[in-house]
């Protein structure tokens, strides 16, 4: 490939993005029933995969509790409540989903749940490379009263850490799992996974969730 | 593959430990291999429930040794393993820890310790 015509594609492709970036900066996400709601403890239901990687539902869910646990929430334990729909006759995500939250309520006794939607999961093939790719979104709801609490949407690219711009943690993490792991597609993606799932999870980010009671910034919102 | 594997560990807890120090607060848990115990299980073709219940353990004495707190779950998981293998008075054992640990969850654990008893 001429490099000259590379370096165009990337600084076309990566001012593309900061334009964006820009552009797209959200409102102020409305946190009135969520602070009124104050959960203690959160159910996270199996995930709604929207994709054809069958592994995409638990790989996300094997890597949702440890950001809300660290953000300050019980979370009730991911395996036992996928045996526990599996003993009511339950093994699609979307019924798990439908399950009135009363009921859901009566048997974990969570003050909310998160429902979390896959809408990619694996490997994009793009013009200049192929890459794992993960996106994800999730609404927080409270199992008392059945009101939204919270909404957000995150994704995370095994590409974003070549470009320097994109940086941070994140970055850096993504670069060390390429260079270090000689991963099949499959695992590349889990990895990934990882990274969006503790995005869209993660308290203290833009819009993102708030911090509960176990945590020290609680309150401090 | 095991090796690289560990060495990418090595790197990731580097990468945390250094992002730790820049930003905000320490962790609120010792997670050892928790998540990747809980894909395992889930992915159920690459661990023997057995295995999967010793690397449990032995983090678990890992956690306590360094004085961390154990996070969310861990317990009840581990019950959960010890249930899947018929030992029921471990599996009850786990629940109550869990329990006592974190009293949020004693709606749900009861509810397992009634339905899964038997």
């Amino acid at each position: 490939m001429n490099w000259k015509k590379y370096f165009k594609v990337l600084a076309v492709t990566a001012s593309f993005l900061v334009m964006t970036g820009c552009a797209t900066k959200a409102p102020p996400f409305d946190y009135t029933a969520y602070k009124e709601s104050r959960p203690r403890s959160i159910l996270i239901l199996p995930p709604v995969n929207n994709t054809p990687e069958v592994q995409a539902s638990y790989s996300v869910l094997s890597h949702a509790t440890r950001p809300l646990a660290e953000a300050g929430y019980y979370v009730m334990p991911v395996t036992l409540v996928a045996e526990a729909f599996k003993e009511n006759g339950m093994t699609q995500a979307t019924d798990m989903h439908a399950t009135p939250v009363d009921k859901l309520r009566q048997i974990f006794g969570a003050d909310a749940a998160l429902y979390i939607t896959i809408g990619k999961y694996g490997t994009v093939y793009q013009v200049i490379s192929s890459a794992s790719v993960v996106s994800a979104e999730a609404k927080l709801v409270d199992l008392k009263t059945g009101k939204l609490l919270w909404t957000g949407a995150a994704s995370a690219s095994s590409e974003e850490g070549r470009s320097q711009q994109q940086g941070g943690l994140a970055g850096l993490l993504i670069t060390a799992i390429i260079k270090q792991v000689m991963a099949t597609a499959l695992d590349q993606s889990h990895q990934v996974a990882g990274v969006a799932t503790t995005r869209l999870l993660s308290a203290g980010t833009a819009n993102g969730m708030l911090y509960g009671p176990r945590s020290p910034n609680y309150d401090k919102n | 593959m095991s090796n690289s594997r560990s060495s990418a560990v090595a790197v990731l807890l580097v990468c945390a430990a250094l992002g730790g120090c820049a930003t905000k607060p320490a962790s609120l848990y010792q997670w050892q291999g928790y998540q990747n115990n809980v894909d395992a299980y889930f992915r159920a073709d690459k661990l023997s429930p057995d295995a999967q219940t010793q690397l449990m353990e032995e983090d678990l004495q890992k956690i306590k040794a360094s004085g961390g707190a154990v996070p969310p779950g861990y317990y009840a998981h581990l019950g959960l393993l010890y249930g899947q293998q018929g030992k029921l008075d471990q599996f009850a054992q786990q629940m109550q820890t869990e329990k006592k640990q974190y009293p949020e969850s004693e709606t749900f654990m009861d509810f397992l310790l009634r339905n899964f008893k038997k």
